[in-house]
C-alpha cells in the first residue's frame, strides 16, 4: 500500500477510464447537491490529494449496511470507493483474515495517525464489560475506542451505529450503545438507515475523502445534503395525502390506486432520509412505491416507536401499550365523570341546604 | 309610578328598586379579547389536530380536485399562528395591563395567605366548607391551575412550531427558533405524540375550566361568565356574611 497514492492513481490502475472518472465526479457532485463546478473541484482533489485511508469496523450489526453499499447504483462508485477502502481494512470483505488482518489496524493507526477515517458499522454492547461482542479476541468496544483514538473522524454507518437500532430496542439486554455515546472526543457523522441508501453512503465517503472534511451536519449529526427533508415532503403520493385520499385497508381499491399510506402507519412524515428522491436499487423503487408504508428505519429508536401499521405511536408508560388518543380519552372520561359527580353532589347539597342559606338575602 | 321614579337606582316594570351591588373592573378589554380568540383558536386547533392524526374517510375523485387534508392542515397552522400571536400579546399585556393581567403568569408560593387560599378553595371543592371566599381576580386555586394551563399552552406553541418547521424546512426561522425540541426528542414521532397528549391535556382543562366557571357563577355569589364579557366582576351579596 503506497502512502502517496492518490484516488485517481488507484482507479486508473484498476482499468477505469478517465471518461468514467469524470462521469463519476459529475454524478457524485450532483447527488451531493453541489452544482456543476464542484465536479471539477472534485476531480482535481481526487487526482492530487493523497488517498485517505478508511478503516471499516463491524460491531453488533447485520451487515446490511455493507450489503447496501456494494450495490451502489453507479457501478463505478462501488468499484472505486470499495477498493479504496478494502485496501486497508474491512473484516467482512477484505482478503486478509486473522492476525494478518488485525495487523493492518495497528499499522494504519500508527502510519496514518490522526489522518484516517474510522467507519463503524454496528455498535458496541457495553453490558458485562462488552462481552456480548467479541472481535479478534477482545470486546469490540475496546477495539473501537482504540482505533478511534487516532482517527480524524468517525462515520457511524446505519441506524445501529447512529441510534442503536434493533439490538438497542427495549429492553436492550446487551446495552447496545450508539457510537456517539461511546466516543465523545471525535467528530462523528451519522448516516442512519437500516440500511442507509447506497448512494448516500458512497456520497458521504466521497465527500470526506475528496474534501478532507465532514459535510455540513444537522442538529442530529446527519449530513444535511441527504437528511434534511422528510420522506413525506418528496413522496410521489403526497398529492393524495393533501387531497385526503388514503389507503384504508391493505387490499382495498385505494391501495390499488396508490393512495397515501398515512392511515396504514406510514412513518414518512417523521422520517428524514433520501428514499423518496434517490430511491433504491438504482432508483428503481422505494418502500412506499411498492405499496408499503415507511417504517422510519433511519430515525432514533424506531423499533420502540411502533406500531409500524398505525399512525399514533404507542405510549408504554401505562404498562400496556396505548396511544395518545386512548390515554387522552381515558383522562377525559375520568375527569368528565369526576366533574359530573361533583356537579351532582353540588346540586344535591344546594337543594338540601337551601333553607338555612336564605339568610344572606336579608 | 311617579313616586317610584324619584327613587335613585334601577327600576323594574313595577317601579321597584333593585339593590345596587358592588362591581369591580377586573378584566381589561385586551384580556377579554384574548380569552375568546384563544378559546376559538383552541376549538379549531383541537378539532383539526385530531383530524390530522386520524384523517376523515378518503375523499372520492381525483387528487387534483381535492385538498381536504390541505385545508385541515391550513386551518390548524393558521389558528396555531393566531394562538401564538395571542399568547405573545397576552404576555405583553401582563406587563402593561392592570395587576389582574399578570396574575396567571406568577405563582406566589411564598405568600402564606395565598397558599391558605389554595387550601381553602380545595376544601370548598371537597364540600368541607360552606362558603367560598370572594376574590376580585382569580381565586388561588383557579390561579394555580391557570398558571399550569399557560405552561401547557406554551408547550403546545413550542412543539407546534417545531413540528411546523419540519415542513417549513431546515432554513426556516421556525427551525432556527424551535429546532432544539428535536435535541430533546430526536425522533419527531415523539414530538407528535407529546403534542397530541398536550391536546388532550387542554381538553381536560377546558372541561374543568367551564365546569368551575359555571359552578362558581352560581355557587360563589360572584359573576364569572359575564365578567369575561363585560370585564366587571359583580358581587351579588350586598355585604359579606
Amino acid at each position: 500500500m503506497a502512502a502517496i497514492e492518490t484516488f485517481y492513481d488507484v482507479i486508473r490502475r484498476q482499468g477505469v477510464t478517465r471518461r468514467s472518472f469524470t462521469k463519476f465526479c459529475s454524478l457524485t457532485a450532483a447527488s451531493l447537491g453541489m452544482g456543476s463546478t464542484a465536479a471539477a473541484t472534485m476531480a482535481r482533489a481526487l487526482e492530487t490529494n493523497p488517498r485517505v485511508p478508511v478503516i471499516w469496523m463491524h460491531g453488533l450489526e447485520c451487515t446490511c449496511c455493507s450489503e447496501s453499499f456494494i450495490r451502489s447504483a453507479h457501478p463505478l462508485v462501488k468499484d472505486v470507493v470499495l477498493s479504496m477502502i478494502s485496501l486497508d481494512y474491512d473484516d467482512t470483505i477484505m482478503a486478509a483474515a486473522g492476525h494478518q488482518a488485525e495487523e493492518i489496524l495497528a499499522e494504519t493507526k500508527e502510519k496514518y495517525k490522526g489522518k484516517y477515517i474510522l467507519a463503524v458499522e454496528g455498535n458496541p454492547p457495553l453490558n458485562e464489560g462488552g462481552m456480548f461482542c467479541i472481535d479478534g479476541g477482545k470486546p469490540f468496544v475496546e477495539k473501537l475506542k482504540w482505533m478511534a483514538e487516532d482517527a480524524s473522524a468517525i462515520i457511524a454507518w446505519g441506524s445501529c451505529a447512529s441510534w442503536g437500532c434493533v439490538q438497542a430496542a427495549k429492553p436492550n439486554p446487551t446495552q447496545a450503545t450508539p457510537i456517539d455515546k461511546v466516543i465523545l472526543d471525535k467528530p462523528i457523522i451519522k448516516v442512519p438507515g437500516c440500511p442507509p441508501i447506497a448512494e448516500v453512503m458512497t456520497g458521504v465517503i466521497t465527500f470526506i475523502t475528496t474534501f478532507g472534511r465532514l459535510p455540513e451536519l444537522d442538529r442530529q449529526g446527519r449530513p444535511k445534503m441527504f437528511y434534511s427533508q422528510r420522506i413525506h415532503d418528496k413522496c410521489y403520493r403526497r398529492p393524495h395525502f393533501d387531497a385526503g385520499q388514503f389507503v384504508e385497508e391493505w387490499d382495498d381499491e385505494n391501495a390499488r390506486k396508490g393512495y397515501c399510506l398515512y392511515k396504514m402507519g406510514c412513518k414518512g412524515p417523521t422520517t428524514y432520509n433520501a428514499c423518496s428522491t434517490v430511491r433504491w436499487n438504482g432508483g428503481v423503487s422505494f418502500p412506499i412505491q411498492s405499496g408499503h408504508g415507511c417504517i422510519g428505519c433511519s430515525e432514533e429508536g424506531f423499533w420502540d416507536k411502533g406500531p409500524f401499521y398505525e399512525r399514533l405511536a404507542n405510549i408504554k408508560q401505562f404498562g400496556v401499550e396505548h396511544n395518545a388518543d386512548e390515554v387522552g380519552l381515558a383522562a377525559v372520561g375520568l375527569v368528565g365523570a369526576g366533574v359530573a359527580a361533583h356537579a351532582a353532589v353540588t346540586a344535591i347539597k344546594r337543594i338540601t341546604t337551601k333553607p338555612s342559606d336564605t339568610d344572606r338575602d336579608a | 309610578m311617579t313616586e317610584a321614579t324619584q327613587v335613585p337606582g334601577v327600576l323594574d316594570s313595577h317601579g321597584e328598586r333593585a339593590a345596587p351591588l358592588q362591581t369591580v373592573y377586573v378584566y381589561e378589554a385586551p384580556v377579554r379579547l384574548w380569552h375568546w380568540v384563544n378559546a376559538l383558536a383552541i376549538v379549531v386547533l383541537a378539532t383539526t389536530g385530531y383530524f390530522i392524526a386520524s384523517p376523515l374517510p378518503s375523499t372520492p375523485g381525483e387528487a387534483s380536485a381535492n385538498f381536504l387534508m390541505g385545508y385541515i392542515r391550513f386551518a390548524h397552522f393558521a389558528s396555531g399562528y393566531v394562538l401564538a400571536v395571542g399568547l405573545l400579546g397576552r404576555i405583553y399585556w401582563a406587563f402593561v395591563g392592570n395587576a389582574y393581567a399578570r396574575q396567571i403568569f406568577t405563582l406566589p408560593l411564598w405568600n402564606p395567605k395565598w397558599v391558605w387560599g389554595v387550601l381553602y378553595e380545595l376544601r370548598w371543592y371537597l364540600f368541607l366548607v360552606k362558603r367560598p371566599q370572594k376574590y376580585v381576580g382569580h381565586n388561588p386555586l383557579a390561579h394555580f391551575s391557570m398558571f399550569f394551563f399557560m405552561l401547557l399552552l406554551t408547550f403546545m406553541v413550542v412543539t407546534g412550531f417545531a413540528l411546523y418547521s419540519e415542513g417549513a424546512g431546515r432554513d426556516s426561522w421556525q427551525y432556527k427558533l424551535f429546532g432544539w425540541v428535536f435535541a430533546i426528542w430526536p425522533n419527531s414521532q415523539d414530538v407528535h405524540t407529546w403534542h397530541h397528549l398536550g391536546m388532550w391535556g387542554i381538553v381536560v382543562f377546558v372541561i374543568i375550566h367551564v365546569y368551575a366557571a359555571v359552578r362558581e357563577d352560581i355557587m360563589s355569589r360572584q359573576s364569572l361568565i359575564s365578567s369575561m364579557v363585560s370585564g366587571e366582576r359583580l358581587f351579588r351579596d350586598e355585604y359579606e356574611s
